[in-house]
């Protein structure tokens, strides 16, 4: 624990420092270690086709633009493009508001069947999708669900639920349940406590399911290959030709894919620390 | 409302969206594993489990998750502390860090195979430093350790971030109070950590750990492109048998030892980081 | 509850929009060929667009493929007009899900082709669409080290495993390269060329002594192989970054080596053993699956395919040669002049012994090449006993034989019912 290190009680300022110095390296290292892999698709995306194959690499981009504009004229990219969007905020609304309530009951009663019903949760993400594609499939075509956002989302939905309830259950676990009687002493409903004093709490929680359920749905390929034709969404259409595309264009691929999901989780970042203060009380 | 139904009305949604779009595919291909054209019987799950490579698959799918885990938890609790006192720049470190939240596994993948191949990141490095002379076979059958920690370390950079987010935003619950009272009768930070960040981030790192573990079950995509055919999983033998053998019986049997094994980590994981009731906070 | 029940509107209002939105009525083409991001372009704006319809080429994965085409066959309703795949890939699809084609009037100039198609029915189930094969290639750097009075259009595997060694001595590194990644088409090179060279034969003689000798060789070359093959799936990768020198693989799979830097490479046919040069050919093909929606259409789209200006542009598109008789211009991509010269050695050569695609075998098509595959991973990988391997893996073979009762093919000799493991 670096930062434990970091902070001991030292009286002489050198150790204070030489802890600080470690604490900083510490960040420093850690954020390399998740940017360098990411750089070096960016140097691969920036590069022709002869540097991608060539040895020893560069280690400084070389800004040819020939893999990315491939895609931009790819035909239906844009389409593509807004069926991803379309699904994956469906997902996360629909994650959002089914799951949080069971997420609330889970923390907050003892009930009858709770077990079998976290279990239940569990196994959603414990069985491979691939498998479970057929019959979904033939469900939505008879139901005329085939083909379309919402029915994708729906699917999306299944996978992104666990991630709802569970964390939402455990945050919700976190808040002392006197908060919430205390509220109702003063006068609360259960439903007013509930609005004005929990829920302020845990929204960075909401925020973190919610850039779950978004990226789940977002690098989603199987059922979105299965479940769409004309309604296809980006991964669908990029990252099923990928696996067999030339190396220059597997990493362009790769990188437009990863672009608009670091966008999304760049614009709802804030929220993870919005409530902060309050959370700190 | 009625303090006996509201829970039941709470998880009722959940309920409904997970057993039409989960139990009843799930059942319907769950029966699958159970006959081979007439009756019921386990001859599939006999055909599967006696492959000579479900040892090797096996062995390799808890090996990998044995390593990797672990590493990941520590490595979340020391990045969400870290997050945590940060005075400054908190929120660009903290989106630095979940940004392997948005890369599918299919682009982790093939981000990590460009550091490792013989042509790759490392070995350009390696060979400019003057460490190698030429290039070195790191993915060979003869240097499974070598295949074998690549995979590790792309399930590490891949897959963390899951846990940040859950721990960060269960480490904002904690009150600031606990902190200020343990630094009074001196507890040192590593103290501090010990005996009041980790038993109140309980909830938290129950869920994370859970999750985690039953994705790591599921490892797939970076596996087959690093390891090749060199280091089979068990998710790889499904899909072998549902898509390249077309036998959606033997599939779905493996799938559902698969299922039994996340269970029982699930269950032990559940005894073991039991959650007090009502979060006597 | 009422924010609840807001959020619930939105979500099912727009659910509403999107499933309005007119989906107009293309001909949707569901394939698992010409995958590869830039062949599925050239499919759409070169091959396609000349037909009178708008055509949706949607290639994907085996998986989806099969998955969505299930679930359309068995919903009862569908979208997928026309299929395209591989001669495996049907076989393991009930004829019965298949409309007959014969009153196209359109098939294969090759009678062989359009025998498979039937798919042992009496109808033609699907009709030929383009064919490849597999070829070797190198990099011009490897030629220096060609065993003295090697002809490297009839080369022998024992010239092919010195030539390798060759190079491996004088390089430092093995620089052979064989597909035997997760997606490589290894099995192809033991069902086609392999056993064949060895052998004469495919299933009869799988556990022979013969077939001892072809592992015990193949074994020898693989001293000399790149190490990191079991991670290669498609060698044009490793022949372009200079990891792999020597290289066996599908036309299709070399191709973009040969269109990037076509003066660096050579192709050439695959080496002869003792039972001559054995090679297999690939065959795809086009279907109308019994769901599709307008079945004029879908025909229409067949019979379109199969004209030999659009056999042009698709071998232009996926270097996949036409199936019926095209003169062939001049100005075809590096790739197809390279591999067309190999293939045309390599099939005019005296010592040819060109084999079939596996045929009667039904969904049993992923087993009998998994027999293959695991004797590879056993024998070379993990350096089991031949013998002991050949007999174990007999007995699967034998059961897959039975359980499909699939006769033999060339070249193996002819069987009156399932093709017997001697």
């Amino acid at each position: 624990m670096t930062d434990a290190v970091a902070d001991l009680p030292a009286d002489t300022g050198a150790s204070r420092k030489a802890g600080q110095f470690l604490y900083g390296a510490s960040v420093v290292l850690l954020c390399a270690w998740v940017i360098v892999p990411l750089y070096f698709l960016l140097l691969n995306t920036l590069s022709s086709p002869e540097e991608v194959n060539s040895f020893p690499k560069s280690f400084l981009p070389h800004f040819d633009l020939g893999s990315l504009t491939f895609f931009a004229n790819f035909q239906g990219i844009l389409r593509a493009l807004w069926n991803s969007v379309l699904v994956a905020a469906m997902t996360m609304v629909m994650s959002i508001v089914i799951g949080a309530p069971a997420g609330y009951a889970l923390s907050r009663f003892e009930f009858r069947g709770k077990e079998a019903f976290r279990l239940l949760i569990l196994l959603t993400r414990a069985f491979p999708l691939p498998l479970l594609a057929l019959p979904l499939a033939v469900l939505f075509i008879r139901t005329g669900l085939d083909d379309t956002a919402f029915g994708l989302a729906l699917v999306h939905t299944t996978l992104a639920i666990p991630f709802a309830v569970l964390i939402t259950f455990s945050l919700f676990s976190g808040i002392p349940i006197e908060l919430e009687e205390a509220a109702w002493t003063l006068g609360c409903t259960r439903f007013t406590a509930f609005t004005k004093v929990v829920l302020p709490l845990i929204l960075p929680g909401i925020t973190a399911s919610a850039i779950f359920a978004f990226v789940i749905s977002w690098n989603e390929v199987f059922a979105a290959a299965v479940l769409t034709i004309e309604n296809r969404t980006l991964p669908a259409f990029l990252l099923q030709t990928l696996g067999e595309a030339p190396l220059h264009l597997k990493f362009a691929g790769g990188f437009i894919l990863v672009v608009p999901a670091l966008i999304f989780i760049f614009a709802v970042r804030k929220y993870l620390f919005a409530m902060w203060g309050i959370a700190n009380r | 409302m009625n303090a006996r139904i509201l829970p039941y009305m709470l998880i009722l949604p959940v309920t409904l969206f997970l057993c039409l779009f989960f139990l009843y595919p799930f059942v319907l291909v769950s029966q699958e594993a159970f006959s081979t054209g007439d009756g019921f019987t386990l001859d599939n799950f006999r055909d599967v489990a006696s492959y000579w490579k479900f040892p090797i698959s096996l062995q390799n799918t808890l090996l990998l998750a044995a390593a990797v885990v672990p590493i990941q938890v520590a490595l979340a609790l020391l990045m969400a502390t870290m997050v945590n006192r940060m005075q400054k720049g908190r929120d660009m470190v903290l989106y630095i860090w979940t940004i392997p939240l948005g890369i599918s596994d299919l682009a982790a993948g093939i981000i990590w195979l460009a550091i490792f191949e013989q042509s790759g990141f490392l070995n350009s490095m390696m060979t400019g430093l003057g460490i190698v002379d030429q290039p070195m076979n790191l993915l060979s059958y003869q240097s499974p350790l070598i295949v074998f920690v690549a995979i590790a370390l792309a399930e590490i950079w891949r897959a963390t971030a899951i846990m940040l987010v859950i721990l960060v935003a269960g480490i904002g619950l904690i009150p600031k109070e606990y902190y200020e009272a343990a630094e009074v009768f001196g507890a040192s930070p590593w103290k501090r950590f010990l005996k009041v960040t980790l038993p109140l981030l309980r909830p938290s790192l129950q869920t994370a750990l859970i999750l985690r573990v039953v994705l790591a079950f599921e490892v797939f995509a970076v596996v087959a492109a690093l390891g090749g055919t060199l280091f089979p999983v068990l998710m790889g033998e499904i899909y072998a048998y549902q898509f390249d053998l077309q036998d959606g019986g033997a599939a779905a049997a493996l799938a559902l030892i698969v299922l039994a094994i996340s269970i029982a980590f699930t269950l032990v994981i559940l005894r073991a980081l039991r959650v007090p009731k009502g979060a006597t906070i | 509850m009422t924010r609840m029940t807001h959020f619930a509107g939105a979500v099912s209002g727009l659910a509403l929009l999107v499933s309005t939105a007119a989906v107009q009525a293309d001909v949707l083409f569901w394939s698992t060929q010409a995958r590869p991001v830039e062949e599925a372009q050239a499919m759409r704006q070169d091959v396609l667009s000349g037909f009178d319809e708008t055509v949706d080429y949607q290639p994907n994965e085996d998986g989806p493929w099969l998955t969505r085409l299930q679930a359309e066959l068995q919903a009862g309703s569908g979208s997928i007009e026309v299929l395209g795949a591989l001669h495996g890939n049907f076989s393991a699809i009930d004829p019965e899900s298949l409309v007959d084609l014969d009153d196209l009037g359109v098939s294969a100039s090759s009678e062989t082709f359009n025998t498979l198609a039937r798919l042992g029915t009496d109808n033609m189930q699907y009709i030929p669409w383009m064919q490849a094969t597999y070829i070797m290639a190198a990099n011009k750097e490897a030629l220096p080290y060609l065993p003295d009075g090697a002809d490297i259009n009839a080369l022998t595997y024992d010239q092919l495993i010195e030539w390798a060694a060759n190079v491996h001595e004088g390089t430092g590194s093995p620089k052979f390269g064989f597909p035997a990644g997760p997606k490589g088409l290894k099995h192809r090179f033991f069902q086609g060329y392999l056993y064949p060279s060895y052998t004469d034969g495919v299933v009869r003689t799988f556990a022979s002594p013969e077939a001892v000798t072809a592992w015990e060789k193949f074994g020898e070359l693989w001293e000399h192989t790149n190490p990191s093959s079991t991670n290669f799936s498609f060698m044009q990768e490793q022949l372009l970054s200079g990891d792999a020198w020597i290289v066996f693989d599908h036309t299709s799979r070399l191709a973009q080596a040969f269109n990037e830097r076509p003066d660096d490479f050579v192709a050439f046919p695959a080496p002869a053993g003792p039972t001559g040069r054995g090679f297999m050919p690939v065959l795809a093909g086009l279907a109308v699956p019994a769901t599709a929606p307008d079945m004029d259409a879908a025909k229409a789209l067949v019979s379109y395919m199969l004209a030999p200006e659009t056999q042009l542009k698709t071998l232009q598109a996926t270097s996949f040669f036409p199936v019926v008789d095209v003169e062939l211009p001049d100005d075809l991509p590096a790739s197809v002049q390279a591999s067309g010269a190999a293939i045309a050695a390599m099939s005019g050569a005296p010592d040819a012994n060109p084999g079939l695609l596996p045929s009667g075998l039904g969904d049993k098509g992923g087993d009998f090449n998994r027999v293959y595959v695991d004797t590879f991973e056993r024998i070379i990988l993990a350096r089991q006993p031949i013998e002991r391997v050949l007999e174990d893996q007999k007995r699967r073979l034998s059961a897959i034989m039975e359980e499909t009762g699939a006769p033999c093919w060339a070249p193996d000799a002819p069987s009156e019912g399932a093709c017997p493991v001697e």
